[in-house]
């Protein structure tokens, strides 16, 4: 099946052609908010991802020297996420829908992240242990099966890549700041400073907010110059103190619901000592660790792409009036249904609609 | 011990000052504060990093009756709850200025039901409706220690 999807809940702008559960165009931009907006109105011509989407779709199909005649299915983001950005990629996706008579689906943006690893080409064992982590997200998630999620514990404050990005602005890097802490924090002395190892208990959920602050608070401690000659140490220390939480819970996620796999997603995804101490568990456990590509590890629609696709094929139906869900929780979801008496319905909206407009 | 407060422009009048001596009394103020609050209401919150905004804001939903857990919305600008009023926390910390704000499409949030609370305001000063409440958290000397102070007004712009 041959499908068009789209992505817009927070930065990012981004479609994708798939066909079969395989890439075949991709283009995702991020809003450059730093960039001057150079005196545009803003209601009507500063909406980043209105003035974006259109030009990107027609690279996508380009990319994927496909046209849209030949899409089969739509998918597009209606949650979680921003209601403004939001009603953009979906209303967008609707219209395409709607104009070329084909089936669509509202996809869950974090269902995208769950199973962006299976792009890759790899299929994933259920029940399978999902670590999203990402500047807005710090989720540990059960995979029963494709639309079954339980949510075992969550961020009670900031998300980890939220801290990374904090940390590395307190220490002069610039924004996003999670690759170049990477870089430099292996350069440094993790010992240097014995940040808080926060919650480790035999809850699931996570913090960050007092690791943060802990780091802000030595930061003020010590002399600019300190500071700049251990900058390494400090971000080496605030690193391993932020990893090891998330390792803690991957150990104890294991221990308690004896998943068949590990998958690690999210912009923090690509984190290398993650990535090592991930695999390390999960050679230790037997399990097989699943990432997915670097270059799908922020939001894009290639993840929306590969869930709708699923839920498309199996007959899945999204109305034409399906809302935005800016609160959408994993676990209110459900297997793919088949749906496709809402098909005809589409049908008739359809019909509706070229009737009224033609008259 | 106070440091004293550094404000970005004129002292603002001041309705209410209190001192909190940790998180919880952070919490409980906030509380107090949101269930006060009645539907079009806008706060913004003011302070550096690490001064309690998010904590203020946890209790601030806790006194509209949000029951889920409220975390910080850097990354995701903001987020919704339901409380007995719809209850919207928006994180400025990723927007240097109004344009930008628009460029999201955040500014239909202030004509929508319910709190609005905005973290890093100043940053939109301009832009905030008159009727914004405006708290101003201060850290002092003595650790976790907090100085809040509740102004009527949008706060004043920073640069």
């Amino acid at each position: 099946m041959r499908v068009l999807a789209f992505e817009s809940s927070c930065d990012e702008t981004s479609v994708a052609v798939l066909a079969d559960g395989v890439l075949r165009g991709h283009v995702t931009r991020t809003q450059t908010l730093h960039q001057a907006f150079g005196g545009v109105v803003p209601e009507l011509a500063s909406r980043s991802h209105l003035e974006q989407i259109l030009r990107l779709t027609r690279q996508a199909l380009t990319d994927a020297k496909d046209s849209l005649e030949q899409m089969e299915g739509v998918c597009a983001t209606a949650g979680p996420g921003l209601v403004g950005a939001l009603l953009i990629g979906l209303n967008f996706g609707k219209g395409i829908a709607l104009s070329l008579g084909l089936p669509f689906v509202a996809a869950h943006h974090l269902e995208g992240h769950v199973w962006s690893a299976e792009l890759n080409g790899e299929k994933i064992p259920t029940p399978f242990l999902a670590l999203l982590v990402s500047g807005g997200h710090t989720q540990l998630v059960l995979v029963e099966a494709f639309g079954h999620y339980r949510l075992l514990g969550s961020t009670r404050d900031d998300a980890v890549g939220e801290a990374y990005d904090k940390v590395g602005k307190l220490l002069g890097l610039s924004f996003p700041a999670g690759a170049a802490i990477d870089q430099i924090a292996a350069e440094g002395n993790p010992s240097y400073h014995r940040f808080p190892q926060l919650m480790m208990g035999e809850d699931l959920d996570f913090s960050y907010s007092g690791l943060k602050t802990a780091v802000l608070r030595q930061v003020q401690k010590l002399e600019p110059s300190e500071v700049q000659a251990h900058r390494a140490d400090l971000l080496a220390a605030f690193q391993e103190s932020a990893i090891a939480l998330l390792t803690a819970r991957l150990r104890t996620g294991i221990e308690r619901f004896h998943p068949r796999a590990l998958v690690i997603a999210g912009g923090v995804a690509a984190n290398s000592i993650l990535r090592k101490m991930a695999r390390d568990i999960g050679r230790t456990s037997s399990l097989p660790t699943f990432f997915p590509d670097s270059s799908l590890c922020l939001d894009n629609a290639a993840m929306i792409g590969y869930i709708g696709e699923k839920r498309l094929a199996a007959g899945q139906r999204s109305p034409l009036d399906a809302p935005v869900k800016p609160r959408w929780s994993l676990e209110e979801l459900r297997e793919p249904e088949n749906s496709i008496s809402q098909k005809v319905i589409s049908q008739t909206e359809y019909n509706d609609c070229t009737a009224t407009s033609q008259s | 011990m106070s440091e004293g407060i550094v404000y970005p422009g004129p002292k603002p009048l001041v309705e209410e000052r209190r001192i909190t001596r940790c998180s919880q009394e952070t919490v409980d103020l906030g509380k107090e504060f949101g269930s006060r609050l009645r539907s079009g209401a806008v706060v913004a919150l003011v302070g550096p990093l690490g001064a309690g905004k998010t904590t203020l804001v946890q209790g601030i939903g806790a006194g509209l009756g949000v029951n889920e857990a409220i975390t910080s919305p850097a990354f995701n600008y903001l987020l919704e709850y339901a409380g007995q009023l719809p209850f919207c926390h928006a994180d400025l910390y990723r927007i240097e200025d109004a344009r930008q704000f628009f460029a999201l499409g955040l500014e239909e949030y202030f004509d929508r039901d319910g709190v609005l609370a905005i973290e890093w305001a100043e940053r939109i000063a301009d832009i905030l409706p008159p009727r914004t409440i405006s708290l101003y958290l201060n850290p002092l000397a003595k650790q976790d220690e907090r100085e809040i102070i509740v102004c009527l007004g949008p706060p004043h712009a920073t640069k």
